[in-house]
């Protein structure tokens, strides 16, 4: 299990909130926090599943490496933070 | 005459009631949110938002009741594979035909055209057009791809639609899009290089209007100039005979009358600012022949004002119109320009205006 933190911007817009969501890569814990809020994934994921051009996704405070996939590897107790970037804003 | 108007804003989408014969704000839905476009389904009352969130993408919201609550419905969805687009932007939505059956059409950026028949609940996207081979041709204007701004069907039988694109020229279909072919002959792009000017592929049409008791003249408001149509969007006819400038967005026609039309002009192309520091409205009522500079109520200096292409909105009656601005003005008119009112508000830029 990761802890998985999204940004209270994106509550503005979609019910989300934060938890511990199951998963070895960064997109199957996000896969399984988009089971519970499935409205939250085209705000975080575009069309065809790359993380949007202006959001932001941090594994343990290191922003991830693979941005089309995130196929990034996660290890039980890992924090994942959803973010806006600042270049959207 | 319509007692209800709509401004989508960059910061929100403002609801215009009149009171007493002015113009109040009813409302702020989306307050701090880009509205891109707002379509008012004439068939039941829906109204549709589209909103471009700087970080969160391109949304659609539905109100079945005013405008006082509103359902999140589907984006369209490019197809997957090599290079596959993704949705930028919703700019427009029609109505598909007479019946809510009938369905709804919506153009994005990328230059994608697409149909519900699900109000919304989910998108189509025409393939016949997506997959034409001239699509490879078009390029954006104003944007970083091409898009799809207008989209005209034709009240007479809307298997017959006509769209435009800026920049890919303007097209039709007779058979409810399983076919496309270009019009747009006549038009002129001194952007491109010589041999490829009159190209009706590669026209930048801003925006094209259709008049509804007479839907074969069409009008646009093109980055070259301003044309008219008066054998369904086949071919085009250059206008000349309008004073200030023929650049501009923004173009109404009359709902009755196909030679009366109303256009914002600005300095081209490099600038995009009223001519003078002074913002009028133009109008010709003899198909473009000859126009009227309308000024009365608008300000005559230190205006930087530009009206984008859905932002100038005009009523079944053809007598009452309400535009915004880049900086945020709005002016409405009751006798067809004659006399302008300058609405007391300071608003965020506007997108879009609707009287509906």
């Amino acid at each position: 299990m990761a802890f998985v933190h999204f940004t209270p911007h994106l509550r503005m817009h979609v019910d989300v909130r934060d938890g511990e969501f199951a998963g070895a890569t960064v997109a199957e814990v996000l896969n399984s926090a988009f089971e519970v809020m499935p409205t939250a994934r085209g705000y975080v994921l575009d069309d065809h599943g790359a993380v949007r051009k202006h959001v932001v996704i941090f594994l343990n405070s290191t922003l991830i490496q693979d941005r089309t996939r995130q196929s990034d590897a996660v290890a039980p107790g890992d924090r994942i933070d959803v973010l806006q970037a600042l270049s959207g804003g | 005459m319509r007692d209800r108007g709509w401004l989508g804003t960059r910061k929100g989408l403002f609801r215009l009631q009149k009171m007493n014969g002015s113009w109040e704000i009813a409302d702020v839905a989306f307050r701090g949110h880009p509205v891109s476009y707002v379509f008012v389904d004439p068939r039941d009352g829906a109204i549709y938002a589209a909103l471009n969130l700087g970080h969160f993408g391109a949304k659609l919201h539905r109100s079945d009741d005013d405008g006082a609550t509103w359902t999140e419905v589907a984006v369209p969805v490019f197809p997957e594979g090599e290079g596959a687009p993704t949705l930028k932007q919703i700019w427009s939505i029609e109505a598909a035909g007479p019946n809510v059956d009938d369905g709804l059409w919506l153009g994005t950026i990328p230059g994608g055209l697409f149909q519900s028949r699900d109000r919304g609940a989910s998108w189509q996207l025409n393939e016949p057009l997506w997959n034409h081979p001239s699509r490879a041709k078009w390029f954006g204007g104003g944007a970083d791809e091409p898009a799809i701004h207008s989209i005209c069907v034709d009240p007479r039988d809307p298997q017959h639609v006509r769209i435009a694109v800026s920049c890919g020229g303007v097209w039709r279909t007779f058979d409810g899009g399983q076919t496309w072919a270009i019009g747009g002959i006549g038009m002129r792009a001194d952007f491109m290089p010589p041999d490829e000017q009159m190209n009706p592929e590669i026209q930048d049409p801003h925006l094209m209007v259709q008049c509804p008791a007479d839907p074969d003249t069409l009008w646009v408001q093109h980055h070259n100039g301003i044309f008219r149509s008066t054998d369904g969007a086949d071919s085009w006819e250059e206008v000349t005979g309008l004073d200030v400038s023929l650049f501009g967005f923004a173009v109404a026609v009359h709902p009755a009358n196909p030679l009366r039309a109303w256009f914002v002009p600005a300095i081209k192309d490099e600038m995009r600012i009223p001519v003078d520091g002074r913002l009028v409205v133009t109008r010709t009522d003899d198909g473009g022949k000859t126009g009227t500079v309308l000024t009365n109520g608008l300000p005559a200096e230190n205006c930087y004002d530009l009206v984008f292409r859905h932002a100038l909105a005009i009523d079944e009656t053809g007598d009452q119109l309400l535009f915004g601005s880049t900086t945020g003005n709005a002016y409405a008119t009751e006798n067809g320009g004659d006399t302008w009112t300058a609405l007391p508000w300071h608003l965020p830029p506007v997108y879009v205006a609707k009287l509906a």
